[in-house]
Formats: C-alpha cells, structure tokens, sequence
C-alpha cells in the first residue's frame, strides 16, 4: 500500500480510468445480454411470423403434421391460467401479509412469514411432482364426482387448466405476499394512528388507513406476479396436459406459451423450432412490458405522503 | 353554558357501547377471514414438504448417492443420481463464475459510479433481466451456442443460461449492499492517498463481502433448482460426466425425466427421493443465506 | 398574558368549571421500563391544559395514555385510573375504540390519510361510524372545517387531495378531521412543531375557539406557546408530574424549584 502512495499522480489516474472502464465493460454485458435476447429471438423466430404474419398471435391451428403454427390458444393458455392463478392468489397472498404485519404478534409473524417464504425457495420440479402424484389425482376425484352430478359427458383425467391454476396459485403466492408485506410494512405508522384516533376498529384502520396507500404497491406486486405465473414453465407443464387447442372448459387439457415450448422443443425442427423461438420472443415481450408497467404503477401511484 | 347545565350534560354522557354491534362484527369477522386466508397459504408448503419427504425417504439410500440413473430399473429401482448432483455442481459452478464476475462489475458500477448516464439504464435492465422467463432464457442460449454450433449441447451451454439468471440476483444484493457501506470510509480510504479502485476493491467490497455472499447463494438456490434453462442447453445425461462440452445431466432436470416417465413404483420412488435430495439442498442453501444475511 | 384580564378569566374558568378528566395514580410502562409514574391530575371542562417538559419525560406517553393509543404499542402497560366524566377509561367493560371516538387526536406531523379529498378526509370518521345521508355528511364537513378554520380556504376545491395541501394547512384539515366526530377532548401532540411561525400562529388562534367545544390537552415543547395558549400547565421531569397549576401562576410563581429552572431555560 505504502507504494502507490509514491507513485506519481497520473499513474494512479491512468489505473482509476483502466478500473473504470472494466466496470462498465462488465455492467454493459448485462445490455449486451439484453440486446442478444432480442435478436436471437427474432432472428430465430422470424421464418415463423414471416409465414403466419398475424394469424401467429390470432390464429387458432398449431399443427406441425400440416405446418400450421398458430399460437393463440397458448397465449389464451398462459392468460387463463395466469388470471385464474392470481384470482386465487392475490386475496389469500394479501390476507397473509396483512396477518404477518398488522394481526400476528411478534413470536407468530416471523416463522410465519419465513414458511411463506420456503414455500418460494421450493424448485419447479417439485411443484410439478406433487401436481402430478398429490393434486391431479385430487382434481381428478373432484372431476369425478362433479360429473357423476351433473351428468356431464367429461371424461376425468384431472389433467388440465384447473391443475394448472392451483399449481401456479400456489407457486405465486410467497411471491405476491412478500411484496404485499414489504408495502404495507412501509405504511407510515402516522397513517394507522390518525385512523385509530378517529375510532376506528383494526379492521377500519386497514380498509381506510393501509390498503389506501399500499394499494399501488400491492397491484405493482399483482402485476410482476401475473409476469412471473406467465413465464413459469415445468410445474405447468408437468399437470397441463399440452394439448395444442383452446381449453374448452375449466378442467381441459391445453398448453401455455411456455408448456408449449418444454413440451415440444425436443422434437422440433424446421418452422415448428422458429414457431416456438416465436413463442419465446412473445414471452420476452410480455415479461418486459410486465416488468416496466409494475414499476410505472408503483413509482406514480404511491401517495407522496404528507407534503412539508 | 352554566356550570349546572354542564352538570347534567356531563352526567348524561356515560360509556354505552357507541360502535355498533355490526361494525364490532365486521371487524372480527375480517380478522378470521385472515387468520383463515393466512393458514390456506400455509397448508400446500406442510403438504409438499411432508409429502416429499415421506414418499422420498424409503428410496434413499447410499447407492442414490454413488450411483447413475443409467443404473435404474423400471422395476426394481436402483441407480442413484450421481451423475445429476455432479451435474448440478459444475453447471451451478459455472454459473456463479459468470454471476459473480458480471453481476459484482455491475453492482460496483450502479453503487459507485451512480452520477454515469447509463446507470438508470442498466438499473432497470438488470430488473428487467430478473423479469424474463426462464425459458426464454433457455431459448436463447440454445439460438446462441448450440444453433450456432458454438458448442453442442453442453454443461457449458447449460452453465451460461443459468449464469444469466443469477448475474440480476447478484447485481441487486452488490448495489444493495455497496450503498449501505458508510461513505466515510470511503472518504478515509482516499484519504490516505489511495487511488479509487484500489478503495473500492480493497476497502468497500471487503465491507460488503457478507451481504454479496448471501446474495450469491441466494443465487445459487435459486438455479440450483432450475430445470427449464437447461432443457435445451445441457441437454441431461444417464451417464457421470467431467467433460463440460458434453451434454449433463443436473438435478431438476433428473426429477422432471423420473416423474414424466414414471410408470412403476419404484420409479415413482425414486421421483420423490430426486425431488427430497433437492428440496433438502435448496432450502438448506437459502437458510443458511438467510441466517448470514441476519447475522450481519 | 400582558392582559390582566385575560389572566383573570383564564384562572376562574380553569378552577370553577366541572372536571372532566382525571388521572389517579396513572403509570405507563414499557416493558420494565416505567416512563410515567404515579401521575394524578384533573383537567376542567372547556380548558386549554398544556403537558411540557425536556424530550423523554413522559409528557407524550402520558397524553397517548388518555386515548388508549398504547394498546397499540407491544409491551406498553397502563396502571391506574383515568376517568372521563367520572368513568375509568381503561375498565374492563370500555372498548378503546368509544374512547377514540369521544377523545379525539392531533398528530405531530400532519397525517391525513393520502389517497382521499379533503372532503373525504373529513367525512371519514363519520363514515366509520356508518353516517351515508349525503346532506348530513356535507354538513358536519362545513361544520369542522369551519371550525378548524379551513373553510374559506379549501371550499372551492374540496375534491382535492388532502396531500395537496401546504403543511399548516393540512394539520387544520387533521384538526378538522377529528372534530368531525365530534370529541369531547381533544388531545394535541406537538402540533405546531413541524410548523411555520406562521402556520402555527393560526393554530394557536383557532385553540381559543375550539375550547368552547371541547377540553384540549396539549403536548408542547415550546414554552412560549403553552402560556400563550393554555389555562393549566403540567410540568412532567423524568416521569414525575412536578407541578400542575394555572398557567399565569406557573410562569409567573412557580412552587417548585425544578419548574422555575425549566421554564427559565436553565435545562430541557
């Protein structure tokens, strides 16, 4: 150390801009990495839009026996299941995170939020695992009886869209929460008291005090979680079925974008390859728009709080 | 108003109940509602948890451990996944090279060259990189290296594409941390006549070097468990390999082939006993991220 | 207080009128920690009573006690009695919300509630309470912001964020807000404190006014502000009510050796 303090001024310059310049070199990879995901995915997705043209997102035939490469039944597929996902999960995430922050004392709230946040860290794979041994076969029951009800000519295989919504629920709830919690830990105590000072019961103080406030964050989080449902692959595709058509009900077998592609990667060649490096672009697209509206909805419609 | 008639005010005024009974209802009954919603969220992590551990266990044994699943039979199991956790080591190994060299350069340049025009840019790409789909990530390594025979299907393949998905992990728990480092330690730093570089490697990053651990790790847990990206990268391999231009195997990807292709009951086993050994790994990587992040 | 008079009025009506609040042997813990001990003190009717004292001396915990706002807070532990109108606010058969309802707060640094009007701001307490008729709402909103003395300023743009406000103004749109529920007591918490000279000068105005309505307990750092404005002072020290007299009385004569060096400024 005590050598550099010797060293002439303009050597230590020259090493501070050499420093500089690997530092933004590295940081600019992460552009760079950005930038190659758009063109791989067109490049490689383009014989597939250039054939289709409009009728890829609007058009209903997929079909590689007879080169039709149609993908709006999995664009519905990943929207189905992403909107039923978070109608399951955004009122049970927010009620935890309500619980965690505001109802449970200390000793309760935090293994309770840690075990929500396990339920993240729990891979895929295993989702799809207990979907196909544990929650198919429930489904499956559930089919059964509901048939045997109401005479309906289903068969049950409790392979389908409704396996599908209750994995990604599932999956998307510790997502949803944490956010949720983050939010509503960061509701300026301030807010709580004014509302309790009126005479307001716990329920009150929340409905008037705290989901005013937090409700921006909370959709901000609903949003990056409808992104996160969207893109998740294996567990759906594991419990999906991966039928190429449009769900016909709530428990037919279909594919999401991405079920789609695990699914049917393997065996592709020729346009069906480019047709689902189509879907990929598509899937790209959808998170990044995801991504940059969760963030404008959080930044402009958080309340700037008491002006002084 | 005279003192008498404040009098009979004051006494008139006593404490019946003014909140009505429904919003006294109201508000118990919401807090049920919660209290309920919260142990709905609860119950899929003691069922998936417990479940996997209790149809895991009865598959495991040492040869799980020390054999492949070349070595499995349909019908009497056997084998092991050998060749998936040595997988899973090298690809992850991969990975944290190219996560913590990317991911550390540009956490140091959002935290200490915060006035440089491209900072709100690569902020919100690196946010943008945790958005995207694992998938796609998968894709895109595959039109990158492999449809461009830059290499074969690959450990190498499948260690970039989960590279790309821990370099944003990384990125965020360096800046994160690197701000919270107090600035007059900066400030003493050059002021003892030391060039930047040499306070920002040898000063802030060693200051900070807990908090971007547990971000790595928390990395690792993250693609440790990941199967899509490597689907069409390193492909999967029944065979140990070393060699990182072959195709291999990796742990995700050994418990999607076992429970797809699961017919008998020792496969099924053996899916489960595949899922406990990483479920066991994953969440032991993100306690101990967690316990250091708290120790700090 | 030059005006002799003033004083004089201040002084009957803070030792005739009827008691309203009282504190027996009030202690407030939190946890092991005792923050106010054994405090006992009565405050009349339609009275302006000051609570000062150095930072940590109990004065805040003590006013947060009269509203039961440390059932909010784990660990705090309140002993003793405090009566309203002869009532122990803490007996087991009050619920802490009546309490609020009838001993209404204004906070340190103004906090209405962000995302709603000033009208809804106002409005909001009579909503919890279940109040829907359109006419009445519109009645008591006039009634407290004209009693907060905010009317004529926001009148014309009552649909407007309460945030939209300048920082004084919105502390007398919190002011209006819990007169709107019409309290009997109002406690204040440093309420100038986050203030201009300007602002809190039309504050101080306005408490004058209001204590025709309701009996206000205020929390003030400021020395020159609690004989400006009130009509008892408390002096609290470590915990201890030292002294409660008449404001003239306390600034002029006080009893107690420690009062006199605090309020000539030889400590706090």
């Amino acid at each position: 150390m005590t050598t550099d303090v010797k060293r002439p001024r303009s050597m230590t310059s020259a090493a501070d801009t050499t420093f500089k310049n690997i530092i933004i070199s590295l940081a600019s990879l992460v552009l760079v990495a950005v930038f190659l995901y758009g063109v791989v995915l067109i490049a490689g997705g383009f014989p597939a839009f250039a054939r289709e043209g409009f009728g890829f997102i609007f058009g209903l035939d997929w079909n590689p026996g007879t080169e039709k490469f149609q993908a709006l039944p999995f664009i519905a597929g990943s929207f189905l299941t992403g909107f039923g996902a978070l109608i399951i999960a955004v009122p049970l995430s927010v009620a935890a995170a309500l619980f965690i922050v505001e109802y449970a004392p200390k000793w309760l709230a935090v293994p309770v939020g840690y075990m929500i946040e396990m339920l993240a860290a729990i891979p895929s794979v295993v989702y799809g695992l207990w979907g196909i041994f544990v929650l198919i076969p429930a489904v499956r029951s559930f089919q059964s009886w509901l048939v045997g009800v109401t005479g309906l000519d289903w068969t049950p295989t409790g392979i389908g869209l409704m396996s599908a919504i209750l994995v990604l629920a599932v999956m998307v709830i510790p997502y949803v929460c944490a956010i949720a919690r983050d939010v509503i830990q960061l509701v300026p105590n301030d807010q709580r008291e004014a509302a309790y000072a009126l005479g307001a019961t716990k329920w009150e103080v929340i409905r008037y005090g705290i989901l005013p406030y937090a409700r921006a964050g909370i959709l901000g989080g609903v949003i990056l979680g409808l992104g996160r449902a969207i893109g998740e692959t294996l567990a759906v595709t594991m419990v999906i079925g991966n039928a190429s058509e449009i769900a016909k009900n709530l428990f037919s077998s279909t594919a999401t974008m991405s079920s789609l592609i695990a699914s049917q990667f393997g065996e592709a060649g020729g346009v069906q390859l480019n047709a689902l490096i189509a879907l990929g672009f598509l899937l790209l697209v959808f998170s990044v728009i995801v991504n940059l509206i969760a963030r404008v909805v959080i930044t402009k419609l958080t309340p700037v709080g008491t002006r002084l | 108003m005279t003192n008498a008639q404040e009098n009979t005010a004051v006494q008139a005024k006593t404490f019946t109940r003014t909140v009505s009974s429904a919003r006294q209802f109201q508000n118990a009954f919401v807090g049920g509602l919660i209290a309920l919603g919260t142990g709905i969220v609860l119950i899929p992590l003691f069922l998936i948890v417990g479940q996997v551990i209790f149809n895991g266990i009865s598959a495991i044994s040492v040869d799980f451990f020390v054999q492949t699943e070349r070595q499995m039979s349909a019908i009497t199991g056997g084998g092991g996944v050998l060749n998936a956790i040595v997988g899973t080591i090298i690809m992850v190994g991969l990975a944290l090279v190219m996560g913590l060299l990317i991911g550390i350069g540009t956490g140091i340049f959002l935290a200490e060259f915060s006035e440089h025009p491209l900072v709100p840019l690569i902020r919100v790409m690196s946010d943008v990189l945790t958005g995207i789909p694992a998938i796609v990530v998968g894709l895109v390594v595959y039109g990158l290296l492999i449809a461009t025979k830059l290499t074969g299907y690959s450990a190498i393949a499948g260690g970039v594409a989960l590279g790309l998905i821990m370099i944003p992990i990384i990125v965020r728990a360096t800046e994160e941390v690197l701000k919270l480092v107090p600035t007059n330690i900066r400030e003493a730093g050059l002021a003892l006549g030391l060039p930047r570089w040499k306070v920002t490697l040898s000063i802030v990053l060693p200051a900070a070097s807990s908090g971007i651990i547990t971000g790595a790790i928390l990395g690792v847990s993250r693609v440790s468990g990941e199967a899509a990206p490597l689907l069409f990268t390193s492909l999967g391999n029944p065979d140990l390999v070393w060699n990182i231009l072959q195709p291999m195997g990796a742990m995700p990807l050994s418990v999607y082939n076992l429970a797809f292709k699961a017919l008998t009951p020792a496969q099924n086993a053996q899916a489960w006993a595949g899922a406990l050994v990483l479920m066991l790994f994953i969440l032991m990587t993100n306690i101990a991220a967690r316990t250091l992040s708290k120790r700090r | 207080m030059s005006n002799p008079f003033q004083v004089q009025v201040a002084e009957r009506t803070a030792s005739t009128a009827a008691i309203r609040l009282e504190a027996k042997d009030v202690s407030i813990f939190y946890g092991d920690k005792e923050a106010v001990k054994k405090v006992g003190v009565s405050f009349r009717s339609n009275t302006v009573n000051a609570l000062i004292g150095p930072s940590g001396c109990g004065k805040t915990t003590f006013l947060r006690a009269i509203n039961r706002m440390h059932d909010l807070t784990p660990g705090a532990r309140v002993t003793g009695q405090l009566m309203l109108d002869g009532i122990n606010l803490y007996g087991s058969d009050v619920d802490p919300v009546d309490v609020r309802r009838r001993i209404g707060m204004v906070f340190q640094k103004p906090n209405p509630f962000p995302t709603m009007s000033i009208y809804d701001n106002v409005a909001a307490g009579l909503k919890l309470a279940g109040e829907t008729n359109k006419s009445k709402l519109d009645g008591v909103v006039e009634k407290s912001l004209r009693g907060a003395a905010l009317w004529e300023e926001v009148k014309d743009r009552l649909k407007a964020p309460g945030a939209s406000l300048s920082g004084g103004q919105q502390q007398r749109l919190c002011i209006a807000r819990a007169l709107s529920v019409d309290p009997e007591i109002l406690l204040m918490d440093e309420p100038t404190s986050a203030l201009d000279p300007q602002s809190t000068a039309r504050i101080e105005d306005l408490m004058e006014s209001l204590k025709e309505q309701v009996t206000i307990v205020i929390v003030t750092h400021n020395m020159q502000q609690a004989s400006r404005v009130s009509d008892t002072t408390s002096f609290f020290l470590l915990g201890d009510l030292i002294e409660h007299s008449p404001t003239a009385q306390m600034f002029t004569n006080p009893k107690d050796q420690r009062t006199e060096a605090y309020i000539s400024g030889k400590f706090g």
